[in-house]
């Protein structure tokens, strides 16, 4: 397989949609160890229909497609421990982080705007800082304005699963087809340590009784989606001490009412964020404890591997963030929708996905046949489309793989900070750079200049720009193929 | 007898206008204001007032 023959460009006759061309060049990627990448072949047709380009649902969309944002709903029903209400910073990624908080009509607008900007815009989610359920009529002014503008973009909603049973009807009259609750315990007594309080019935609760009530209403609120066919992911936020644990019996129970996935996301906590947990300096777990808990979760409900913690106002691929690009002050009062770029772009996705479905399924088979017992960890810069085409000096996360006899999986990314910046690599950074990858024993990028390189075989890890381009798990096959001093027949095509 | 909002606490979050019983909240400039002919502390309505039990921030929807 090989670089695209045609771009995006050349369908829609623009010359300065960067990111369109980026995003198609960019190729995708597969995986096969999250729930949510499986293939659609042992997947129900139907299912794969709605998750297919929804890149927080399918891990294999979301080299693929976009979602954004809007913070439309600030309004909230629960006061959790490890949010500051308060907190509003543009350079800050995280959940319920937020630059600006949009009328129903200004969120219309920055859609249009980006929908005719980002050709990869497939979603559109309500997900703080607020609850998109409690603060319903803005939400719901939101979609229908939306809906009506922009008839096949998919609708969103995350919450925290309080108010949901009273929307759930609406929220399918809608057509919203993917519910996020964010579910942390199963259990009141450890809720009552990540709840303060409710508001609930028109009074506000605390203790035992509050986090026994949400969490009534999240299972009855999960219970009715699933019975309507709404797909759920489950987010836990995991807090070392409180609910680590306990969060395998939160899988047990959402997979019994038929959550489609469940995210485990770290804890972020830091006094500067002023949030309880913050200030009384509750940790977050470690990258190792988050994998270790994942992986004791697998057999499970299905886990996102591929989860960024995107800002409350995200707009882009999962790995950026564009929301910067599309303030209320540079959209335009009025505009009108044009799906030229986003019809374009699907059309060459939908070509383009049929050829990495076929060269993913090669690559996994150039692995089983290598008949090593060798395990590989790889990490990979992208700027999406499942290809190995981002420079490493532009990197600001790498995806990593592990190949081992079972095939090539994802099994999750390492943020790090940008190491080249006006054409100048910064050394403090490359080691930061180097330290993020322990562990990993290969390094795949479009381009590596010999510092860096030489600076990672230092490390032990070895650095490589001679599959540029290819998709990643060809890339892949090929380097454990050669790893296994099996010959790479098919890595290379 | 009238609840108000400390201006420079509030969030902005808009719970309050909404769960006000009397309509007596409304975005009013660049902040949230009680209406103090229009506020009856909730009495009749609810035993708490909605406007500061719904508040995420302590000590912000208080007794003019």
């Amino acid at each position: 397989m090989s670089a695209p023959a045609i771009s995006v460009e050349s369908l829609t006759g623009t010359t300065s949609s960067e990111l369109a061309s980026a995003a198609v060049k960019s190729g995708g990627c597969a995986s096969s160890s999250c729930g949510s990448s499986r293939k659609p072949d042992d997947m129900d047709p139907a299912i794969w229909d709605k998750i297919k380009d929804h890149p927080c649902f399918s891990e294999e969309a979301h080299h693929y497609f976009a979602r954004m944002h809007v913070a439309v709903a600030p309004a909230c029903n629960v006061q959790c421990n490890y949010c500051n209400r308060k907190y509003d910073c543009a350079n800050e990624s995280r959940p319920g982080v937020v630059s600006e908080k949009l009328t129903p009509d200004q969120a219309l607008r920055t859609v249009v705007a980006v929908a005719n900007e980002v050709p990869q815009l497939s979603v559109l989610g309500i997900a703080g800082p607020g609850d998109a359920c409690y603060d319903w009529e803005k939400t719901k002014a939101t979609f229908q304005r939306v809906a009506n503008e922009i008839p096949d973009i998919r609708l969103c909603i995350s919450t925290n699963g309080l108010a949901l049973p009273d929307h759930v009807a609406e929220l399918a009259d809608m057509n919203v087809d993917h519910v996020t609750i964010t579910i942390n315990m199963v259990d009141p007594e450890i809720g009552a340590k990540i709840y303060p309080w409710i508001f609930y019935d028109h009074r506000r609760y605390g203790g035992i009784e509050a986090a026994r009530i949400l969490h009534e209403r999240q299972m009855s609120g999960l219970e009715m989606l699933s019975k309507r066919g709404i797909l759920t992911k489950i987010n836990s936020v995991m807090i070392p001490g409180v609910n680590d644990e306990h969060l395998i019996e939160v899988n047990k129970w959402v997979k019994e009412r038929g959550a489609f996935l469940h995210n485990v996301m770290p804890l972020i906590s830091d006094p500067a964020h002023g949030t309880h947990y913050g200030l009384t300096g509750q940790r977050g777990p470690h990258p190792i404890e988050i994998k270790a808990l994942q992986d004791r979760l697998e057999g499970g409900a299905k886990l996102m591997r591929h989860c960024r913690q995107c800002r409350a106002d995200a707009v882009g691929l999962l790995g950026e963030d564009r929301g910067q690009e599309f303030g209320l002050g540079r959209v335009p009062g009025e505009i009108t929708y044009d799906g030229s770029k986003r019809e374009a772009y699907r059309e060459l996705v939908a070509h383009e996905r049929l050829d990495h479905v076929k060269a993913k399924s090669d690559a996994i088979d150039v692995v089983k046949a290598a008949g090593s017992g060798k395990s590989l960890l790889v990490a990979v810069t992208t700027k999406g489309g499942g290809r190995v085409n981002e420079h490493f000096g532009h990197a600001k996360e790498f995806q990593v793989y592990a190949a081992s006899p079972d095939g090539i999986s994802f099994v999750g990314h390492r943020k790090v900070e940008q190491y080249c910046l006006g054409g100048w690599g910064k050394d403090a950074i490359l080691d930061g750079i180097v330290a993020a990858l322990e562990g990993i024993d290969v390094v795949l990028c479009a381009k590596i200049g010999n510092c860096p390189k030489d600076q990672l075989a230092a490390a032990g890890i070895r650095a490589s720009d001679a599959y540029a381009h290819d998709y990643i798990e060809t890339a892949i096959s090929a380097i454990y193929a050669a790893a296994s001093g099996a010959p790479a027949s098919a890595a290379t095509a | 007898m009238a609840f108000k909002i400390i201006a420079s606490q509030c969030t902005q979050c808009g719970a309050c206008e909404f769960e006000c019983p009397s309509g007596a909240i409304k975005f009013q400039g660049e902040n949230y204001v009680i209406v103090p002919e229009k506020c009856t502390e909730c009495e009749g309505s609810f035993d708490a007032q909605q406007c500061a039990s719904v508040c995420p921030v302590a000590e912000t929807c208080v007794p003019a």
